[in-house]
C-alpha cells in the first residue's frame, strides 16, 4: 500500500475543513498520515485524529512553527517526505505557499489544484482559469507532490481515532522570514473558503451601505459572504470576499448570487457548488444559464423577503 | 540593487481559449499574446522601486520562443533598462524555469526577484517558491503590499485568512497579487525608445542546467458543463423549492 502524507490546514486552534477535504482526494491513493506543523496545536491533532481514514497524526511541535510561513515549514516536510510516496496539500494560499518550496528544495515537478485522480501517477487539474481541463502524468520513480483543489472534493467526516505522534526533524530552519501579523476579516461569519452556505453580492448592490441586505441574509442563513469582482473594484467589500478566478474558488453546498451578472471569471469561482441561487433583475443575465434556481426581480425587494421568509 | 523580473509570454487575457482538435493543448496560432498580468503588474513593481531611488537596475527575463521578444520589448518600453530572453520553443516547466532563473540569479546578483503569482496558462503558481528554495532566500507570496527600508521588506500577503505582513531579509523572491498596484500604460514614443534598448537572448541549452523530470501532458478537455436550471416567480417558490432540495 502507498503511503501519503498530508499537511493539516489549521490556525493553531482549529482544524480548516479543507484538511477534510484534501484528505478525501489522498485517502483514495494509499495510507494517509496527516502532518500538523504547529506550536502547541494540540486541539488541532485532535481534530485530525478524528477524521475517518487517517491513518497517523503526526506532530511536529516547534516555536517556529506558531505561523506557517514556507521557508520555515519546507525544509520539515522536505525532511518528512522520504517516508513517503505522495505528499500533498490543501490548495489554500499556505499549501500554495508551501508545496512548491518543498518541490524546490526535493529537485522534484509538482502538481497544482489535482481536481481527480485516474490512476497512481495520473491526475487531471485545471489550467486557463479552469477552461481547459489537462490529464497529467508524473513519472515513475520519484515521489508525487502536489495541493489538492479543495472546491473538487466534500470534505471527509469524523469517526476515526488515529494515533498521535510527536516527530521532529532536524532540518535547519532559516531566520531570514519574520511574522509580522494577520488581518483577519470577516468577524464572526463563517470563512468563505470553508462556509457550507454562501451569500455573495455583485455590482448592483449599488454601494457599500446597501450590501448591509447581503451580511443580514447571510446572518440569517448562518452563511459565509462573497462578492463579485465588481462590487470588490466598487469598494462595496474588501479584496478577501472575491470569489471568482482571481480571487476565492469555492464549493458551498448552496450559493445565493444576488445582482451578480455571472461573467466567466465569477462562474469559474463556484461552478462546484452544491446548489446556486442566482436573483437578478435581469432575466437575460448569464448567472441564469449555471443556475440551478433563477428568480428575476429587484433584489433590494426579494432579499428582504426572502430573509422573512426563512 | 539590481531587481530581477519574470515576463512570461502568455495567450492575452482576453481570448477565449480554444482546444486544438486533437485535443492536446490549446489553439496560439493567429491568438494575441501578451505579457502575463501577473508579471505586468511585477515589472510595474519593479520601476517603482527604481524611480523611488530604491533600486538602479531593472532588468526583464523571460524564457520561451524568440517571438517572446516582444513581451520583452513592452517591459522595456514601460521602463525597464535591459532583457535577457533564454529562448526555446520547448514547454518550460517551473522547476526547469527556476533553475534557469537561478543561473541568471549567479549571474546578475540581484537584490530582489519579482514575479507574478502565477502565469495565466498552466495556472501553477509555482516558479517563484521553487526558485527561492534553490537559491535558499526568503519568498514573499501573493503580495499586495511592498515597503523596503534598511535592507529588509515588509511585504503584505493575500492570504485566505485575510492580510498578512512578513518581513523578509533581502535578497528575497517576491511574487505579486493583483492588487499590489496598476501597471502603467506605455506610450508610442517609450516603444520606440525600447527597440534601441539592449535585449540579450541566450539558448536554453547554454544555460546548462540540469533538466528535472517533466510531467507529461496526455490531452486536454473542456470542463463538465453545469447545466441551468429552473427559474421560480416568487420568494415564495425560491422557499419552496430551497426546502425542496433539501438546503433549508
Amino acid at each position: 500500500m502507498a503511503r501519503v502524507l498530508l499537511m493539516a490546514e489549521h490556525d493553531g486552534q482549529t482544524l480548516n475543513v479543507s484538511t477534510a477535504r484534501a484528505l478525501n482526494c489522498a485517502k483514495g491513493l494509499g495510507d494517509t498520515d496527516i502532518v500538523v506543523f504547529g506550536s502547541g496545536a494540540s486541539a488541532v491533532c485532535e481534530a485530525a485524529a478524528k477524521l475517518d481514514g487517517a491513518a497517523k497524526i503526526l506532530h511536529v511541535d516547534r516555536a517556529e512553527n506558531a505561523h506557517p510561513q514556507a521557508a520555515i515549514i519546507a525544509p520539515q516536510l522536505a525532511a518528512l517526505a522520504a517516508d513517503y510516496d505522495y505528499v500533498l496539500a490543501p490548495s489554500t494560499t499556505t499549501g500554495k505557499d508551501v508545496m512548491p518550496r518543498t518541490a524546490g528544495l526535493m529537485g522534484l515537478p509538482q502538481l497544482s489544484e489535482i481536481m481527480e485522480v485516474i490512476d497512481a501517477r495520473t491526475f487531471k487539474r485545471p489550467t486557463y482559469a479552469g477552461n481547459v481541463i489537462v490529464t497529467v502524468k508524473v513519472p515513475e520513480g520519484i515521489t508525487v507532490l502536489g495541493t489538492v483543489r479543495i472546491a473538487s472534493y466534500v470534505a471527509i467526516g469524523e469517526g476515526g481515532s488515529a494515533a498521535i505522534e510527536n516527530v521532529n526533524t532536524d532540518a535547519a530552519l532559516p531566520d531570514h522570514t519574520r511574522f509580522v501579523g494577520l488581518e483577519a476579516s470577516g468577524g464572526d461569519r463563517p470563512d468563505l473558503q470553508s462556509a457550507s452556505r454562501v451569500v455573495a453580492g455583485g455590482r448592483a448592490l449599488g454601494s457599500k451601505e446597501n450590501f448591509d441586505l447581503i451580511y443580514s441574509l447571510a446572518d440569517k442563513l448562518g452563511a459565509g459572504v462573497g462578492a463579485s469582482r465588481a462590487a470588490v473594484d466598487a469598494g462595496y467589500v474588501p479584496n478577501d470576499l472575491q470569489v471568482g478566478q482571481t480571487g476565492k474558488i469555492i464549493a458551498p453546498d448552496l450559493y445565493i448570487a444576488a445582482g451578480i451578472s455571472g461573467a466567466i471569471q465569477h462562474v469559474t469561482g463556484i461552478k462546484d457548488a452544491g446548489l446556486i441561487v442566482a436573483i437578478n433583475k435581469d432575466g437575460d443575465a448569464p448567472i441564469f444559464e449555471i443556475a440551478d434556481i433563477g428568480l428575476v426581480g429587484d433584489l433590494f425587494q426579494i432579499i428582504p423577503e426572502l430573509e422573512k421568509a426563512l | 540593487m539590481k531587481i530581477l523580473v519574470g515576463v512570461k509570454r502568455v495567450i492575452d487575457y482576453n481570448v477565449r481559449v480554444q482546444i486544438n482538435r486533437e485535443g492536446t493543448g490549446v489553439i496560439k496560432d493567429g491568438v494575441k499574446m501578451s505579457i502575463n498580468p501577473f508579471d505586468e503588474i511585477a515589472v510595474e513593481q519593479a520601476l517603482r522601486l527604481k524611480e523611488a531611488g530604491v533600486a538602479e537596475e531593472v532588468i526583464a527575463v523571460s524564457i520561451g520562443p524568440a517571438t517572446a521578444q516582444q513581451q520583452l520589448r513592452t517591459a522595456l518600453a514601460m521602463g525597464a533598462d535591459r532583457a535577457i530572453l533564454v529562448e526555446t520553443d520547448e514547454e518550460v516547466q517551473p522547476l526547469a524555469a527556476a533553475r534557469v532563473l537561478k543561473t541568471l540569479i549567479d549571474k546578475e546578483d540581484p537584490g530582489m526577484v519579482l514575479l507574478g503569482k502565477q502565469a495565466i496558462d498552466d495556472d501553477a503558481n509555482q516558479t517563484g517558491q521553487m526558485l527561492a528554495a534553490l537559491w535558499d532566500k526568503p519568498q514573499a507570496t501573493f503580495v499586495s503590499g511592498l515597503e523596503l527600508a534598511d535592507g529588509k521588506a515588509t511585504a503584505v500577503r493575500e492570504v485566505d485568512a485575510g492580510l498578512e505582513t512578513i518581513e523578509v531579509t533581502l535578497p528575497a523572491v517576491f511574487t505579486v497579487d493583483l492588487r499590489l498596484n496598476e501597471p502603467r500604460f506605455v506610450k508610442m514614443p517609450d516603444i520606440m525608445k525600447a527597440k534601441k534598448k539592449p535585449l540579450e537572448t541566450v539558448a536554453f541549452a547554454d544555460t546548462g542546467i540540469d533538466m528535472p523530470p517533466q510531467i507529461e501532458n496526455l490531452g486536454c478537455e473542456p470542463p463538465p458543463k453545469r447545466g441551468g436550471g429552473v427559474k421560480v416567480d416568487s420568494v415564495d417558490a425560491l422557499v419552496a423549492a430551497l426546502k425542496d432540495k433539501g438546503v433549508l
